[in-house]
């Protein structure tokens, strides 16, 4: 008997990795996640990679918004993205990073595995759309 | 169904292939397994059922604890702390802490994690943040199953916290063996006391940030509620009302009914529930603890475990933990028939045009909403009472 309905929500992880100070930008994307219906669990400030991962792991997010402006990046989303794959948690969490990033480093962290980049500007809309047409599908 | 069966249990669900795995992938210790089945959980998804049934014979081992108060009592602070002192004495952790989600658009910031400073990086702390969901009733079954994964999963301790802002999260604490209430200073006079029916469960009261202002005044307060609430049990009052009229009375709601009218809710008064309050009165029971702490620091905090230590023990020595399982159950199956027959219900208003256009029609006096009522349960009842009918012919 199975007259239930399921609940499904989308649920992310907004992470805040290393040492840069400033989440304004979080907590306004962590909100508008929310008003868009999305579960969303915010880290806090100065996460290691390790505890992004543990984070990410436990809540069984289906997205991991990394932010990031300090340019750690690419010595910070690497660990996270081989921590994913240790837990067997890579291929179905949608890996997201925001901030600045040059250009070609864009196309390195997306050569291991981040879906997608939003810069400084990017319309909130937009990345809602982009989680909502891209959220893994789940068995 | 099939009628031929003993008719009142069951067969288990049946679980799929991969949900067996899953279910051994959790019960090897597997993280991401324990992760994925409260995700199912959550979700509702299908196969769920037969992953908690699964899950089932693996539970007991846990000592859950439930903490609520209202929002800024330190709740999640407090929590951390506990989870840090139980890391420290070899114990692993569960942790399950509810946040409310918008009614609006369903959508929900869990913040409690932020909180949780000393265990990051410590995987035997087991963190995971659900949101209410709106979910009427649903939210404390679906709290207690996730509660049972972690049990299963092997945590010596499950701590879940949530606000005490209403029925709902009363409910989901009462799935708890041991409650703690956490109050802060200055949060109101006696007549605010008395109208929070959450102060009925604790078996625990935590005056947090008790370096406050005020915090003489409410341990103070809290004391005077928690000496009133045992009011005759106490062997110098007993003479007042004697056992045996105290036994009668107790499941009204005062006195040495407090356990069971507290958390009993609608079985109150059941032969079980009487026989609990009779034992209580041979000074058997557990006065609640007055304790105060400071989260932030930590101070206050062993002599809290101490006190969930000993409630626990109180629990299994005076045999009161069988009558707490059994409430528990009781309401968990009652819990789940409503939902089912609840659903079963929407279907069939979904088969008969959907709720608006019922609403429409009742409102052009086409029909009423008994008559409605009627014509959805009805057949329901019909189909129930001939399964029965046939079942004793059998």
């Amino acid at each position: 008997m199975s007259a239930e309905q399921q609940e499904r929500a989308v649920r992310c992880l907004v992470a805040k990795v290393g040492l840069d100070g400033h989440d304004r930008g979080a907590h306004v994307i962590a909100r508008a996640f929310r008003d868009a219906g999305f579960e969303v669990v915010y880290s806090g400030l100065h996460r290691a990679p390790d505890d992004i991962v543990q984070a990410a792991v436990q809540e069984d997010v289906d997205v991991l918004g990394i932010s990031i402006l300090s340019g750690a990046h690419n010595t910070l989303v690497p660990k996270v993205i081989e921590g994913l794959k240790q837990y067997d948690a890579f291929d179905d969490t949608l890996v997201l990073v925001g901030g600045i990033i040059p250009d070609e480093d864009e196309a390195d962290l997306k050569e291991l595995g981040v879906a997608e980049v939003f810069g400084p500007g990017t319309p909130m809309e937009e990345t809602i759309e982009f989680i909502r047409n891209n959220v893994p599908e789940r068995a | 169904m099939d009628g031929s069966d003993e008719p009142a249990l069951g067969d288990a669900p049946t679980l799929s292939a991969a949900d067996a795995a899953l279910v051994d992938d959790l019960l090897d210790g597997s993280h991401r397994a324990l992760a994925r089945v409260i995700t199912k959980i959550e979700n509702r998804t299908p196969g769920y059922r037969a992953i908690v049934s699964a899950l089932h014979e693996h539970t007991g081992g846990a000592d859950v604890v439930g903490i609520t108060g209202s929002p800024g009592a330190g709740k999640s602070t407090l929590v951390d702390k506990l989870a840090a002192a139980y890391r420290d004495r070899g114990d692993t952790v569960g942790v399950i802490a509810v946040d409310p989600s918008s009614p609006y658009t369903g959508g929900a910031v869990l913040g409690d994690r932020i909180r949780m400073g000393s265990n990051v990086g410590d995987m035997d702390v087991f963190f995971r943040s659900m949101s209410a969901r709106g979910q009427l009733g649903g939210l404390s079954t679906a709290t207690a199953d996730a509660v049972k994964a972690l049990d299963a999963f092997g945590k010596d301790v499950v701590i879940l916290e949530t606000v005490g802002a209403g029925q709902n999260e009363v409910d989901v604490v009462r799935t708890a063996d041991t409650v703690a209430v956490l109050v802060q200073p200055g949060s109101g006079d006696d007549v605010q006391t008395l109208k929070a029916g959450i102060l009925e469960i604790g078996d625990v009261f935590v005056v947090n940030k008790a370096d406050m202002d005020g915090a003489q005044r409410t341990v103070a307060e809290l004391e005077e509620m928690v000496h009133r609430r045992e009011g005759g049990t106490t062997g110098r009052d007993a003479g007042h009302h004697g056992a045996a009229s105290m036994a009668s009375t107790g499941a009204g709601g005062s006195g040495a009914g407090r356990r069971d009218a507290g958390r009993a809710g609608s079985s109150a008064g059941e032969a079980g529930d009487a026989a609990g309050v009779a034992d209580d009165e041979d000074g058997e029971s557990w006065t609640p603890e007055v304790l105060e702490t400071v989260a932030n620091t930590g101070d206050g905090v062993a002599t809290l475990i101490e006190t969930f230590d000993a409630h626990a023990a109180y629990l299994r020595e005076s045999g009161e933990i069988a009558a707490t399982e059994r409430r528990r159950y009781a309401e968990e199956i009652r819990t789940l028939v409503r939902a089912d027959v609840g659903a079963l219900a929407t279907d069939e208003i979904e088969r008969r045009g959907g709720i608006d256009r019922l609403a429409e029609r009742v409102r052009d006096r086409e029909t009423d909403p008994y008559a409605v009522a009627e014509a959805i349960v009805g057949p329901i009842a019909d189909c129930v009472e001939e399964t029965g009918r046939r079942e004793r012919d059998d």
